[in-house]
């Protein structure tokens, strides 16, 4: 079981490795949109540095969205995935695996990038951690949610758009809590709180996104 | 008892119409006599003045928009589980009424902030963020279900899709209300609990039954048109 985990989470970032432009795209991508903010709002510091948790945790979720639609795709179209539905090892795990591959190419990158931005931001140094930890808890939760969206919009037409209409509106919780503890820790309050909330999201959606994922994939390719 | 017999969209078909047909009657009835206390019994409110009889239309949609997502979400669920064509026509068809109200309960809701609040729109409601985006969830179900050309796994995925919505409700509801006490400016606040009088109330609960014979009535003229359209 943990060897068919194994496999599958080599193989992906194998493959992510071999198309390294499609991870920097997505990685662009929210460096970006991140940058975005300030030429369309002004270069008021106080006021950027208001709206970099936000800003942050929005480039986030869509840069997370963006790559979203070329999980399960390949393995689609090439039958790979059909042997994966045939095969001996119980799907969940290898769903949970597949997210946790997406994860590890397109979340944490972002929170390794991120404090880099809330340089740009003008941040104080001692949210570089809190900005960090929320990514790479949140992240997670991201990529499993998403990747139930992708299961279920595979291989249908303009699916990358039906994806974000699907997935956005659950991506709700994680956002408000991501950004939510930057904007207590920036107050001096500390954002344990939400951390723990966003750890909490986490397990659950470990524990129960790996059967939906496995649900809407056997639904998909039937 | 027979539990299945109207599962089959042909023996259903018949038994539709005739309670669409009853149910509209009544949601009819029903809508003439609570839009009559509402507007003609009920007393002006002390601090709101007549503006405050938008509530008989409001607050029945709301309810229906959050309770219309959870039965869709049963039948979807019953759908996968017994895996019965009509569960997902019935969830199809109750999608659309559901929307309807949701944009109802956001609508009204925007036409009596105005003059209570003095503003059509406030971020800060963690009612208002979870209405909004509940009707996106809406949007969400029926896009997919449209996306998909098969029926059967149209049916399936947005069961699916449903369910994983209706686990998530009470997630985003909480995590928006924890928003809400992050941001601290809300500057209105929806929790007053006034004691309302009993005719209010009255109008308020014949209009909710009647949206209720409204929901029922048009979920099942929709689910006739699916069973004649899938044939």
């Amino acid at each position: 079981m943990l060897d068919a985990a194994r496999c599958v989470v080599v193989r992906d970032l194998l493959v992510a490795w071999r198309r390294r432009s499609d991870v920097a795209t997505a990685l662009l991508f929210f460096v970006i949109v991140a940058s975005l903010f300030p030429l369309g709002i002004g270069a008021e510091p106080n006021l950027l540095r208001a709206i970099a948790p936000g800003v942050i945790w929005v480039a986030a979720l869509l840069s997370s969205m963006l790559s979203l639609s070329r999980l399960f795709s390949a393995d689609h179209a090439d039958g790979t995935l059909e042997q994966m539905l045939l095969g001996a090892a119980p799907l969940g795990v290898i769903a949970a695996a597949k997210a946790f591959a997406h994860w590890l190419v397109s979340g944490l990158p972002l929170a390794l990038i991120a404090p880099l931005i809330a340089l740009q931001y003008d941040l104080p140094s001692s949210l570089y951690g809190v900005l960090a930890l929320s990514l790479l808890l949140g992240t997670p939760v991201l990529s499993l949610l998403g990747a139930i969206g992708a299961a279920l919009t595979l291989g249908l037409r303009g699916g990358g758009v039906l994806l974000s209409l699907l997935v956005l509106p659950l991506y709700v919780p994680v956002l408000i809590m991501g950004a939510g503890s930057l904007e207590m820790a920036a107050a001096g309050m500390g954002g344990q709180g939400q951390l723990l909330l966003l750890g909490a999201m986490l397990v659950v959606a470990a524990a129960f996104a790996p059967w939906a994922i496995s649900a809407a994939l056997r639904i998909s390719s039937e | 008892m027979k539990w299945f017999w109207y599962a089959s969209p042909q023996t259903f078909f018949p038994l539709a119409g005739t309670i669409a047909r009853w149910c509209g009657a009544a949601a009819g009835v029903l809508a003439a006599i609570g839009l009559y206390i509402g507007f003609f019994v009920a007393p002006t409110d002390a601090q709101q003045g007549e503006a405050y009889r938008i509530i008989f239309i409001h607050v029945p949609a709301s309810w229906m928009s959050m309770f219309i997502y959870v039965v869709m979400a049963g039948w979807a669920a019953l759908g996968l589980a017994f895996n019965t064509r009509l569960s997902g026509m019935m969830a199809q068809a109750l999608a659309p009424t559901g929307a309807l109200f949701t944009f109802v309960a956001l609508w009204t809701g925007s036409l009596w902030g105005r003059p209570t609040w003095g503003t059509w729109w406030v971020w800060g409601d963690a009612r208002l963020m979870s209405e909004l985006i509940l009707l996106f969830l809406y949007f969400g179900f029926m896009a997919l279900q449209a996306a998909i050309d098969d029926p059967r796994r149209a049916d399936r995925a947005s069961a699916l899709l449903a369910i994983v919505g209706v686990v998530n409700i009470p997630i985003i509801y909480y995590s928006v209300q924890w928003f809400n006490t992050l941001h601290q400016g809300a500057s209105v606040s929806f929790t007053r609990a006034p004691s309302m009088a009993a005719t209010m109330f009255a109008g308020m609960i014949v209009m909710a039954f009647a949206f209720w014979m409204y929901s029922i009535a048009v979920a099942l003229v929709r689910v006739r048109c699916i069973i004649r359209e899938r044939g």
